[in-house]
């Protein structure tokens, strides 16, 4: 234990000294984490939209304006032909072309039906979908409005019956930040995590002073506790300091308790330390490390659900993230942050990624040799 | 004098190819011992195997009375390694290499205090006691690995190619350190390219092609082989060598 206190030691002086790492690894999550929720959202706003009205009635008037008064669209257009408002989509003037009928009144009046006619530019695929749907349920609101505001005689059948009216538990605002930032903060600490224990060691191999440790008595789990304890707390801090950011920029503040949150994170970073640990036993530089960290890195990104849901996966793909530790701590942040869960609420997903924290550290002390060959 | 090097046809062997064939060679307490041999002659595989960095394929050997294949863990306390590549932490201070060396060695504080003093005094670093070892010249450097690698009182030091790089007035001066420690007791195995440095050697030995070619005190080679100096006897067995340098 006595060598552990020497080797954090100078771990602790070697990291505090280069005062351009440290300031890199707590500044850089921090000024990521103020800048990529802004933009990691999922409602799409300013959709534009080319309107062809061929009725220039009040109804027709009345429809636009809803359309506009949304928030969600952007009126870019108001053409006079068909054709026009196409050559709009067609030179990304415009994402969605809507065309009003002739007659679009009377027949609302006299038949109580008539049609609108949408394009939609499907290049963006969110924005295509979204718009869509969007357009579809003021189309739909504005039916039952004008209804409504027919005299009560006038009510017919076939009016709908059933109104579906839905809260949203544990983020009644649909608040998206509620949702992305303490995802976001997960991504930033594993990166942080996996590279940096990786990097460390690898550039012990590089330097060649790894040789000078492997003659002294110093026992492999001391050597590798000495070096994944520094990045341990580093990672706490950089989660800390996330935390506070989400709380003073976002308003995002912890239903749960904060204990379960930090007792998460530190099984957390036993798993993604033991990752950096056994990328660094299979690179001899730091290069191959940071390439074979970047790959998990992508991987982790894009697969844990961060921006979109794991339950949407293919079964296969579902199978494969169940192994990958973000994915776990993410639901467990969620859960905490939003609905308050408790330990054992989060059990299952904790004891997944101790499981695989377990397996990521085991190989890589059974990989990492001692004895150099 | 005791051996505290003993080795009896010790065998590296990656696949088909065999780095170290059977070497057999005792060395005594306190003895300067140079390994010597061409680049790619098995030198650096044999020290490895004796420093506990690499399990032989064959062979038995021990190190201070230490088997070199079950006690690798009491063998590790009783040497001390410095190479010209491997040494120090460029990026913390002078004498916070020692006590970090020193205490992984598991000096108490006070014993580590006295003996930062000791070897900063002899090596006249008192004034660069908190400079960053990057900052030293490279001569000053293999010194003070060299005085670190002895600080916590091994019987046995290895060194592979110490003065590499390093100017020959300071290479002297490393010699000095060398020669006292040895006088102290410590018995000194060292693999040099300097065939002058083969001459400050008790007893020498030179590899080629991973055997064993010749071992006996400076003088004694020269008359073997009616040399006036190492650098000939060197050349006159390294010259049929059938291995390519690395």
């Amino acid at each position: 234990m006595r060598s552990l206190f020497f080797l954090l030691e100078k771990e602790f002086r070697q990291l505090l000294r280069n005062k351009q790492l440290t300031r890199v690894l707590i500044i850089a999550p921090m000024i990521q984490l103020i800048i990529m929720p802004l933009a990691a959202n999922y409602s799409v706003k300013n959709i534009s939209i080319a309107v062809v009205d061929n009725d220039h009635s009040t109804f027709s008037q009345k429809f636009i304006s809803k359309i506009t008064a949304s928030g969600y669209f952007k009126l870019t257009g108001y053409v006079a032909s068909y054709p026009e408002a196409l050559s709009m989509v067609e030179q990304d003037k415009a994402d969605l072309a809507l065309q009003i009928p002739i007659n679009f009144e009377k027949n609302l009046v006299r038949e109580n039906s008539n049609k609108v006619y949408v394009a939609i530019n499907a290049i963006e695929g969110t924005k295509a979908n979204l718009g869509g749907a969007y357009l579809n349920s003021i189309i739909s609101d504005f039916n039952s409005e004008i209804r409504a505001s027919w005299p009560a005689g006038a009510m017919i059948a076939d009016a709908p019956q059933i109104d579906v009216v839905s809260s949203n538990w544990y983020n009644p605002f649909m608040n998206y930040n509620l949702y992305i930032v303490p995802a976001i903060l997960v991504t930033l600490v594993t990166a942080m995590a996996v590279m940096q224990s990786a990097f460390n060691i690898v550039r012990e191999k590089e330097s060649g002073t790894i040789e000078q440790i492997n003659v002294t008595p110093i026992k492999k789990h001391i050597f590798i506790l000495g070096k994944l304890i520094p990045f341990m707390v580093l990672a706490i801090v950089v989660f800390t300091l996330g935390l506070l950011v989400a709380w003073l920029l976002y308003r995002v503040v912890s239903v749960g308790s904060l204990l379960v949150l930090y007792i998460s994170l530190i099984v957390y970073l036993f798993a993604t330390l033991g990752l950096g640990l056994l990328i660094s036993t299979y690179s001899s530089t730091q290069q191959q490390a940071m390439s074979l960290s970047f790959f998990f890195i992508n991987i982790f990104n894009m697969m844990s659900g961060v921006f979109n849901s794991v339950d949407s996966m293919p079964q296969w793909a579902k199978n494969i993230v169940e192994t990958f530790p973000p994915s776990h701590f993410i639901k467990i942040m969620r859960m905490v942050v939003m609905k308050g869960s408790g330990l054992s609420d989060i059990a299952y997903h904790l004891i997944a990624i101790a499981l695989i924290g377990l397996v990521f550290n085991t190989w890589a002390i059974l990989n990492y040799r001692k004895t150099v060959e | 004098m005791k051996p505290v090097i003993t080795t009896e046809r010790l065998t590296k062997r990656f696949g088909d190819f065999v780095a170290a064939s059977e070497l057999t060679f005792e060395v005594d307490q306190g003895e300067i011992f140079g390994f010597l041999g061409a680049n790619g002659a098995g030198k650096t595989t044999a020290m490895r195997m004796l420093c506990g960095l690499l399990a032989p394929s064959s062979g038995k050997a021990t190190i201070a009375g230490f088997d070199i294949y079950e006690q690798t863990k009491e063998i590790k306390t009783k040497i001390g390694y410095m190479s010209q590549k491997f040494s120090l932490y460029d990026d913390i201070t002078v004498s916070e290499n020692i006590r970090f060396y020193a205490g992984i060695y598991g000096m108490s504080t006070k014993q580590i205090k006295a003996k930062t003093h000791e070897l900063l005094e002899e090596l006249q670093l008192e004034s660069e006691a908190k400079t960053l070892v990057r900052e030293l010249p490279l001569g000053w450097k293999q010194k003070l690995a060299f005085s670190v690698s002895i600080a916590h009182g091994p019987d046995i030091v290895f060194l592979d190619e110490p003065t590499g790089g390093v100017d020959p007035v300071t290479r002297r001066q490393f010699w000095d350190l060398i020669y006292s420690a040895a006088d102290k007791g410590v018995t000194v195995f060292v693999t040099t390219h300097y065939m002058d440095e083969a001459e400050y050697c008790n007893r020498v030995s030179i590899m080629v092609d991973g055997v064993i070619a010749a071992l006996d005190s400076p003088n004694n080679l020269k008359q073997q082989f009616a040399a006036t100096n190492m650098e000939d006897v060197f050349y006159e067995l390294a010259r049929n060598a059938k291995r390519k340098g690395d």
